[in-house]
């Protein structure tokens, strides 16, 4: 390669990227995604154990202990904007701060010393300990140290096999939460739990407080929930996930194999539900409803959907005036994430125009492009450069995705729609939508992108 | 008080106070004309990285990543590095590359001042400065990783020079509004100076103009370059070690010699920097500094009985620890608890020094946490915080606000706006501080006197 010639603006893409980009309509071939991410191409994605601890942290009476250099506990403390109704314990983030001469003569000697240290001062019900690029590299024995601790302290501490260098793509740390959540939950031998009429709902996180909101619809129709996966969940409630007689999966990134293993240990049969938007909470409800197949029930979940459109639907309307025609463009982690945007902005009669994920599977791409109008732009695992150059070919009016590509869109004087793990504000269910769809036109049609347009960035 | 809290020795980091070392290298070279970093290690690091910094400064900021998997874990990661090379200067075109090592490369034993000059030689580069910094966090915080990347740079870049009339200008982490502050008091004086680094321009973009991959402004490598000749260097680093100290590598191999200054924030501190320039410029303090010296003495008078309400936790990095704790002192609101995540070799002595004749000894806590920053703060009843957005729990635990100042501020807009430098800034700042005691006595002083006096309704 000649880099010498390399013009100071350089090139957007990176030709070993050209099968991660599509354009629906325009190409047979499917994307190529679920890759490593390619290296030098700065990506958004993650690690291993972040995709873990996102995943366990609100599990809000667990303590987390990361074992490894400071960073890693630095950069997850209180990660997610899930809310809890009891114990803050989640929220806390616990490093066992390894130094060089923990790197040189191991570190699970440390590793005891501060599971102890935690025992002795909070007594948790749980503590999932996670390994990091440094513990994997130099052969802690995590297993071992965590192995001996439950015993010494009759409490479960559970070891989550998450080094980063494992794989940049987060799933693989979601499947290493998902092993960790099955060890939990496991009954100890002689044991069992009765099952109830409730059900599980996984990948629930409670951002914002929106396992409560799908909880106060289910109440309303007849049924309990047993236990999230994890938003506000405890590790006694989650000790009793086999009770339950549905599984309802939510984010399939990170919960599909959770309830295909509670299928197969515990025979709990799963429906994959979607509480973003009107119409996917009230298809999901219906959904719910028909697997139990009471009648009451079935009754009850049409008088609640009526009510709730007849409630929300004039306000969706109001905002589908100012932003019919607006042009859109979607990058976030997840392909269920991607879909329930698509499905919400369409109904605020949007046009999508560029969608991508971080780590979006084959099928879950072959299904987005069914949803989408040909010419759009389909990208995997995308980078800042080429986010650049499509949001402004293709003139994009808003966003959704992450706090990093928050900055970039404003930046060339672009909405931006916060749909990440750290947002505060709940956008579930039926009032959920209202608050999507206003964020939607806050964010759209602020007076200040025409003041910004007046200076020209994006001449 | 007679109870002063003895910080027990214990291994498990709760809720931490530092970043890691890569972070600040990576500052650095933001903060370097047409650079680009590149982080060493597995795609999470440099995500971590970005989020915070994008969470603060509120730009876009790349950083790369050599995206390391499992496979170069163990056989190693020369094929990524040159890889990850080829592409950073494809898309971004950089004049100079910055590399960060992270905790996985340092412990698998990569050697990058081998793996970079194959590099230069299989791909005949020539015009493009690759500068490798090792920044290994499980030795040092983000406070090391900054001071290690600018000394990398003067190593790199300062060959012996001819003789000229310029001052070098050493910074440690400050905000971009802090720089700018600095850099009109030097114009102030007349003065030709070298600012290293210089982000002002970079993490701090006004809207406008085209949007570039790599922002315009940093200091130039050819000012870096004659940073050997320059008749002085001002470097604001009471804290900084000795084999990490850019301006004592000037005085050493360069015979540059070194006025190695507290940062200047506060009055006394500011004033032994005018005290420094009068003497490099020959010029006396100009009208305008010395307004802003009298409003700032005016102010001081205004509030310093509200300021004597004061009992501060000071926190952060250790420079702008010592900086912060100045302002309070000579403002009659001694700290009574003094922390950093970074262990400093420095900062304690210089604190024995500022503190001779306080009423009350401040609990100093080095390499600590904010378990143990809470603990102490509780015992000497602290009433408010100086810091980073990682103290938020004193305020959500112990309802004690936090002003806030340093790196990260992720909960608060404008980070890179925090101006606390000079007579103004240190004004400012005070003004903040003050407000914050005020806030909190208006909301309360009723019904304390109310409680103290045993009144209650009616009676």
């Amino acid at each position: 390669m000649d880099t010498s010639s390399v013009t100071a603006e350089g090139s957007a893409c990176i030709s070993e990227r050209q099968n991660s980009i599509l354009t629906t309509g325009k190409s047979k071939s499917s994307i190529h995604c679920a890759d490593d991410s390619l290296a030098g191409s700065v990506s958004q994605r993650a690690c291993v154990f972040c995709g873990a601890r996102v995943v366990l942290n609100p599990v809000t009476d667990a303590a987390h202990l990361v074992h490894g250099p400071i960073g890693c506990a630095t950069y997850t403390w209180d990660i997610r904007g899930s809310l809890s109704s009891g114990s803050e314990m989640y929220r806390n983030s616990f490093s066992t701060d390894m130094k060089e001469r923990d790197v040189v003569f191991g570190g699970e000697k440390k590793l005891a010393t501060c599971i102890d240290e935690i025992m002795g001062k909070y007594n948790p019900p749980a503590i999932f300990v996670y390994s990091t690029c440094v513990s994997g590299m130099i052969g802690d024995d995590i297993i071992a140290v965590c192995k001996a601790a439950s015993e010494r302290h009759a409490t479960d501490i559970i070891p989550v096999e998450s080094s980063g260098f494992l794989s940049g793509n987060k799933v693989v740390g979601y499947r290493a939460a998902a092993i960790a959540l099955m060890q939990l939950i496991k009954p100890r031998e002689g044991d069992t739990v009765k099952k109830t009429w409730k059900l599980n709902f996984l990948g629930e996180y409670n951002l914002g407080g929106e396992k409560w909101v799908v909880e106060r619809y289910l109440r309303e129709i007849g049924i309990e929930i047993n236990v999230a996966f994890t938003g506000d969940s405890t590790v006694a409630a989650l000790k009793q996930a086999p009770g339950a007689y549905l599984n309802l999966v939510q984010c399939t990134g990170s919960m599909h194999w959770v309830a295909m293993s509670l299928e197969q240990e515990f025979g709990t049969p799963y429906l994959d539900v979607n509480f973003f938007g009107a119409a996917n909470t009230a298809e999901s409800l219906r959904k719910i409803a028909q697997f139990y197949g009471d009648a009451g029930m079935i009754r009850r979940t049409e008088a609640l959907i009526e009510h709730e459109q007849a409630r929300i639907q004039p306000v969706l309307q109001k905002y589908r005036k100012k932003l019919a025609g607006k042009r859109a463009a979607i990058y976030v982690g997840g392909a269920f994430k991607a879909v329930a945007i698509i499905r919400q902005l369409k109904e605020l009669g949007m046009e999508i125009v560029l969608t991508g994920t971080q780590t979006g599977k084959k099928e879950e791409y072959d299904n987005l492009s069914t949803l989408l109008d040909p010419g759009t732009i389909i990208i995997d695992d995308a980078n800042p450069a080429e986010l650049e150059k499509f949001l402004l070919e293709k003139n994009v009016d808003v966003m959704a995705g992450g706090v990093k590509e928050r900055v970039l869109a404003y930046k060339l004087g672009i909405g931006f729609v916060d749909h990440n793990h750290d947002r505060k504000d709940g956008l579930a269910g039926f009032d959920g939508a209202v608050r999507f769809a206003r964020e939607v036109y806050v964010t759209t049609c602020t007076p200040v992108w025409s003041q910004l347009k007046a200076t020209g960035r994006r001449g | 008080m007679e109870t002063v809290a003895t910080p027990k020795v214990k291994q498990v980091n709760e809720n931490q106070c530092q970043q890691c070392m890569p972070l600040g290298g990576v500052v650095v070279f933001k903060g370097v004309e047409n650079a680009m970093v590149l982080v060493h290690g597995s795609q999470g690091c440099s995500t971590y990285m970005r989020l915070t910094n994008v969470e603060h400064y509120n730009e876009p900021v790349d950083i790369a990543s050599s995206a390391l998997n499992e496979k170069q874990a163990i056989y190693g990661g020369e094929v990524n590095l040159h890889k990850a090379l080829d592409n950073v200067i494809r898309v971004y075109g950089p004049k100079v590359i910055g590399i960060m090592t992270t905790c996985l490369t340092e412990t698998m034993g990569e050697d990058l001042e081998r793996l970079v000059a194959t590099y230069r030689q299989n791909r005949g580069i020539t015009t493009i400065d690759i500068i490798p910094v090792a920044t290994l966090s499980y030795s040092g915080s983000q406070t090391e990783g900054f001071w290690a990347a600018t000394r990398q740079l003067v190593v790199y870049y300062a060959k012996p020079a001819e003789r000229h009339n310029g001052i070098n200008v050493i910074i440690p982490h400050i905000s971009p509004a802090d720089i700018r502050e600095i850099k009109r008091i030097f114009d102030l004086f007349g003065l030709e100076y070298t600012m290293l680094p210089d982000y002002s321009m970079t993490l701090d973009r006004p809207y406008g103009g085209r949007y570039q991959k790599i922002p315009p402004g940093g200091t130039s490598t050819q000012d870096i370059a004659r940073m050997s000749g320059a008749r002085a260097t001002i470097q604001f680093g009471l804290t900084c070690p000795d084999n990490l100290s850019p301006g004592l590598l000037l005085e050493q191999e360069h015979s540059v010699p070194l006025h190695n200054l507290p940062l200047p924030i506060g009055l006394q501190n500011m004033d032994r920097l005018i005290a420094t320039l009068e003497k490099l410029s020959g010029r006396s303090l100009p009208d305008i500094l010395e307004r802003e010296r009298g409003w700032l003495l005016d102010g001081m008078a205004d509030s310093h009985k509200f300021n004597a309400d004061g009992r501060p936790i000071v926190y952060g990095e250790p420079e702008l620890v010592y900086a912060f704790s100045s302002i309070c002192v000579e403002n009659g609101a001694t700290p009574v608890v003094i922390a950093s995540g970074t262990k400093s070799t420095r900062l304690t002595g210089l604190l024995a020094t500022l503190l001779a004749d306080a009423d009350e000894q401040p609990v100093i806590l080095e390499e600590t946490d904010f378990a143990a920053i809470d603990d102490a703060g509780f015992l000497a009843e602290a009433n408010i915080a100086v810091g980073h957005s990682g103290g938020k729990f004193l305020t959500e635990h112990r309802g004690i606000p936090v002003i806030r100042v340093g790196f990260p501020i992720h909960d608060r807009t404008g980070g890179q706006r925090v101006l606390s430098a000079g007579y103004t800034g240190t004004l400012a700042f005070l003004d903040r501080f003050t407000n914050a005691l005020l806030e909190t006595k208006y909301e309360s002083y009723r019904e304390l006197r109310k409680e103290e006096m045993g009144i209650r309704e009616g009676a």
